[in-house]
């Protein structure tokens, strides 16, 4: 089991890092954050990265989808799902390993995003690391929870475009769904606060890690990987 | 042993096989031929776990694809018809793959690859990007893929498509090389195909096998008839069906009219040569004889036969 993942995280890395779209996408996001984080950084005159963590959710919306639109969808799109389905690999080990491929491209760029921090260490003072390690440890679970969105969107079909679009709506209802509250009738708006993951994500950026948000992040994973795997195995009996 | 057994297959409405049963013995080459269309790749694709059958189920020894599918999927090496691989990577590491999956020791890893190059004959290619490979290529490296973990049962779909004569057989010798040690299971539309490599076919069309067994056994349901085509003037249908009284062994297959001439065709055993005769009864009614030729039934006419009659009722 182990074995077989690891197998096809690497192919899964590894065709990532050899297209010349992850890098673009991996630019694009880069480029963004900085100027958006930077444009702002001395005026402030605050000794932390909290722009860059309200930015950075808003940049997943559109970067996410791209990097997970392909993950499944690419290989029913050039018949190599034939081949990756009839050789003994099961059908969670496949999305697991894509899963978490997506994951480490993510892990990646946050990765980058690093030199901000870097920076605010030179010029900065009375600086927040716990702040900023929880902050970090919130943007990677909720990238996790819209990997595993966007692993079952490009399930669903053999257009890489069709995928981005339905990872791209299910995100944004999720990242919506806590600033609409004003709209919405008192009784529904709990509901709507627990259900969007941008509440939670505040939450953990603060520094409060509540096993509350923990489990509702670690079942958006778990059910969207789930459906995942029931999606493609019902392929097999269309 | 591969056994198929009560296999039904619809897609939707569609009827893609229709409960077919058939067994492949060890170390068997079997041909598994019918028009395009006829649910060969269907019943490819469920015997190798792409796709689940409808009802039914095939059975590999003792066990079946509902309930074992990874056993059974590493027992096999699968060439799909449309040839799957990952065109961002080049050979080597596309082999190094499949070998991954296959879960081939590191150590044994190159002196099976030297192997399978040595087979397949890709020396020159091997650090080559998929991309960039032609056509009978890129079938060789399909090939590799499927017989790299040295299986038992080997499923190659129609694995010679578009590939020109040289090398059409050249993966004739290597299938029929393969074959003396592994039970093999060979589909194609092209009857030449499965002649030239199979000991054995299962003939199928619109989802249901018209016939089973070698190729001796086929031809003899057909051999020791020969049809002759007679075109004769002055003639009217009426008197030419009565050419039977020549000799009770013959019978007439078809006639027609065609413009202001008649256009039958006898049969009779090979044994018979009665040609004379029908001459000598052409003469005797004044008819004119345009044309009278002879043709022996070959395989391709089995395979017709079996195939457009099938496709007509349904």
């Amino acid at each position: 089991m182990h074995s077989n993942v690891s197998v096809l995280y690497r192919k899964e890395v590894s065709s990532f890092f050899n297209s010349p779209v992850a890098y673009i996408t991996l630019i694009v996001f880069l480029v963004i954050n900085a100027w958006f984080f930077t444009s702002t950084f001395f005026l402030i005159n605050e000794s932390d990265l909290r722009t860059l963590f309200s930015v950075i959710p808003i940049f997943y919306l559109f970067f996410i989808p791209a990097i997970t639109m392909g993950l499944i969808a690419r290989e029913r799109n050039s018949d190599t799902m034939e081949l990756l389905t009839t050789i003994p690999i099961s059908d969670s080990e496949i999305i697991i390993g894509k899963f978490l491929a997506a994951l480490t491209l993510i892990g990646t760029a946050l990765l980058f995003t690093l030199v901000h921090f870097f920076s605010l260490l030179i010029v900065g003072n009375n600086i927040d690391i716990g702040a900023i390690i929880s902050g970090y440890l919130g943007l990677l679970i909720v990238g996790a929870a819209y990997a595993a969105v966007g692993t079952f969107s490009s399930t669903t079909t053999s257009n890489q475009i069709v995928a981005f679009l339905i990872s791209f709506l299910v995100i944004f209802i999720f990242f919506i769904l806590d600033k609409i509250l004003i709209f919405v009738p008192g009784f529904l708006s709990s509901i709507f606060q627990y259900l969007s993951i941008d509440y939670h994500l505040s939450n953990i950026s603060r520094g409060v890690i509540d096993s509350r948000n923990i489990i509702y992040l670690g079942s958006i994973i778990a059910f969207f990987l789930l459906l995942s795997i029931r999606t493609l195995e019902m392929r097999r009996w269309r | 042993m591969i056994e198929v057994r009560n296999l039904v297959k619809n897609y939707g409405d569609v009827k893609a096989v229709r409960d077919i049963s058939f067994t492949v013995e060890n170390g068997e080459i079997l041909g598994f031929l019918g028009p395009n269309g006829a649910g060969k790749t269907t019943t490819l694709r469920v015997i190798t776990s792409y796709l689940s059958p409808t009802s039914g189920n095939v059975f590999v020894d003792n066990l079946n694809v509902l309930d074992n599918s990874m056993e059974i999927r590493s027992l096999i090496g699968y060439l799909p018809e449309m040839n799957p691989l990952y065109h961002e990577m080049n050979v080597y590491e596309f082999m190094e793959f499949v070998a991954n999956v296959r879960k081939i020791e590191k150590s044994k890893f190159k002196s099976r690859l030297n192997e399978v190059i040595e087979l397949c004959g890709l020396k020159g290619v091997i650090h080559k990007s998929i991309s960039e490979l032609s056509k009978g290529y890129c079938q060789r490296v399909g090939l590799a893929q499927a017989i790299f973990h040295d299986p038992e049962i080997l499923i190659l779909d129609e694995p010679t498509i578009g590939l020109d004569p040289n090398q059409i057989a050249e993966i004739r010798k290597l299938i029929k090389n393969l074959g003396k040690e592994k039970t093999v299971i060979i589909s194609s539309h092209v009857l030449q195909e499965i002649q030239a490599t199979a000991d054995r076919m299962v003939i199928i069309n619109d989802g249901e096998i018209v016939a089973n067994g070698t190729i001796e056994d086929l031809m003899s349901g057909f051999k020791g008839k020969t049809r002759l085509i007679l075109e004769l003037k002055n003639a009217t249908e009426e008197s030419v069906s009565k050419i039977k009284s020549v000799n009770s062994e013959i019978s007439l297959a078809d006639i027609k009219t065609q413009g202001d001439s008649i256009v039958a065709s006898l049969e009779y055993p090979n044994s018979l040569d009665p040609r004379q005769n029908i001459f000598d009864y052409a003469l005797e009614n004044k008819w004119t004889i345009l044309e009278m030729s002879r043709h022996k039934t070959s395989l391709e006419d089995v395979f017709r036969n079996l195939t457009i009659e099938g496709g007509a009722d349904a």
